[in-house]
């Protein structure tokens, strides 16, 4: 299976994860996206005209949309990452899927702009991202309600990875996530699930560490 | 620092149109004109100095009275010179060059790349103010590091030298693993846009025949990318060039001599002073 990555893409990392956690081994094909567009030009355009990555080929299968990648990624090497145990959970995963389309077009756009200076408006992305935020929040306060510790159910989806990375990587386009403790103890379930991978930007739980020792007296 | 000579852009992505950027608060333009030479032009429509050097165009708001720095190694046959791209980077542009000069975040920050854990260990290295060429230089740094290059194939105990030429630009030579005889070349070239922003553009000039243009680009952006979100939660948000205010420890010196060497020469754009 040959992924066109880019290393700083969230979008990309969402496959790579995937892949981790489900122990898929990827044939990674580097695109210089920054600064060289490499995605733009005419060898890429012809693969995904859609002008974006990643891409992933897996004989003479082309996906251009990442939900659509780890479904696929999910469904060969791991089910139970579909979420399929109800037709609840089912539609929550389809509704979270998509729901990531707004992450990645507002936290993205301004991690974008902010960081790399793809023009764009800085304000309005960073508006619709705090927006799409306070809805990730209260859904996974709902689900906390239900005894679900992630979006769609009580175990990891493929949902959850379609919106993890550009939550965690809000900072970088300069939207704070300090008002959102149930995003933030998810991002911890997360990072703390077996074979995680790490990117630029998005750390490995360092809590794992043993606690440091204090001395009678001293605190 | 209204002299010295700035990064403003990447000359093989010179928009003929002309990019809208800023150096120090003052918006400027660079582009090209009728007869495809490079223009800067400053926020009243005057003039600025140019010069096209390590795969950037250079600008200056006042009037250099030195050359541009040179970087001998930018004209050796054999290198492949590595435009990395800009990433900008919420800090005081003082703060991202001090990051650079220091060894001791190595594990902490680049796990498993530039260093590990329990390899924390900074050895005694050298730190001197080149008075002839006024630059700060550290030699003699060495560091224990799992993957030190692209073209590294396990760990080895790398060696720096760093060299500060310009208030906000770091060249650092480091072991180069396919050639030991030879120094890979990493630079940092930062635009002050403001006070606490700033551009940030690396390049490299390395010797490695096998890795891909790509691969390198990625590489260095990785650990660039680690870095930056370290320096936009720097507290205070401007270096502090007094002492007192943050102590430094031995794996600091080149820090306390490029803080000293700031200054001296007054190069306080980005900088907190205690009478402020
Ligand atoms: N098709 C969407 C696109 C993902 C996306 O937006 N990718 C970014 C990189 S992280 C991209 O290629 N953007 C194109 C561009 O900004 O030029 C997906 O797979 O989720
Ligand atoms: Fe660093």
């Amino acid at each position: 299976m040959k992924l066109y990555d880019y290393i700083l893409s969230p979008s990309c990392y969402k496959i790579r994860l995937m892949a981790a956690l489900t122990c898929v081994k990827l044939d990674i094909h580097p695109v210089d996206f920054h600064p060289g567009a490499e995605h733009k030009g005419a060898e890429l355009l012809a693969l995904n005209p859609a002008g974006s990555i990643p891409i992933l080929e897996d004989d003479d299968l082309v996906l251009t949309e990442s939900s659509a990648m780890l479904v696929y990624l999910a469904a060969k090497a791991a089910p139970e990452w579909l979420g399929r145990a109800s037709a609840e959970e089912a539609a929550r995963v389809q509704q979270w899927l998509s729901f990531s389309g707004r992450l990645t077009a507002s936290l993205g756009g301004a991690r974008l702009t902010e960081m790399l200076l793809r023009p764009g408006d800085i304000g309005a992305l960073q508006t619709q991202g705090v927006l799409a935020l306070r809805e990730l929040e209260a859904g996974l306060v709902e689900q906390s309600l239900r005894g679900m510790r992630f979006l769609a159910a009580n175990r990891p989806t493929v949902a959850d990875i379609a919106c993890f990375p550009y939550v965690v990587l809000a900072p970088d386009g300069g939207v704070p996530l300090d008002p959102y403790p149930a995003i933030r103890l998810w991002s911890r379930a997360l990072r703390g699930l077996d074979h995680f991978i790490e990117m630029p930007g998005i750390h490995r739980l360092h809590e794992l560490k043993p606690e440091p020792h204090i001395e009678p007296g001293e605190a | 620092m209204i002299d010295e000579w700035y990064p403003v852009g990447l000359f093989s992505q010179l928009d003929p149109a002309g990019r809208q950027t800023a150096l120090m608060g003052e918006p400027i333009t660079v582009g090209r004109d009728a007869e495809g030479n490079t223009r800067v032009t400053g926020g009243n429509g005057r003039t600025l100095p140019v010069r096209l050097r390590y795969g950037h165009v250079w600008s200056s708001l006042g009037e250099p009275k030195k050359e541009l720095f040179a970087i001998p190694e930018a004209d050796q046959p054999g290198r492949r010179f590595v435009d990395v791209g800009v990433v900008r980077v919420r800090c005081s542009p003082l703060r991202a060059v001090e990051n650079f000069l220091d060894v001791a975040h190595f594990p902490f920050v680049h796990t498993d790349i530039l260093g590990a854990e329990p390899h924390t260990e900074v050895q005694n290295y050298k730190v001197e103010i080149r008075e002839d060429v006024d630059e700060v230089w550290a030699t003699q740094v060495k560091f224990y590091q799992p993957q030190a290059a692209k073209s590294a194939s396990g760990g080895i105990t790398t060696e720096y030298m760093y060299r500060v030429p310009a208030p906000t630009c770091s060249v650092l030579y480091k072991t180069c693993p396919p050639r030991p005889s030879e120094w890979d070349v990493i630079t940092l070239f930062v635009q002050p846009l403001a006070e606490d922003l700033c551009d940030v553009w690396p390049w490299m000039a390395l010797f490695d025949d096998t890795t891909s243009l790509t691969d390198l680009i990625h590489f260095q952006q990785t650990i660039f990318l680690q870095d930056r979100s370290i320096l936009e939660n720097q507290i205070p948000c401007l270096l502090p060039l007094d002492p007192g205010m943050e102590i430094p420890t031995r794996a600091d010196l080149t820090s306390v001599a490029y803080r000293r060497w700031l200054k001296r020469h007054n190069y306080t754009y980005g900088a907190q002073l205690v009478a402020q």
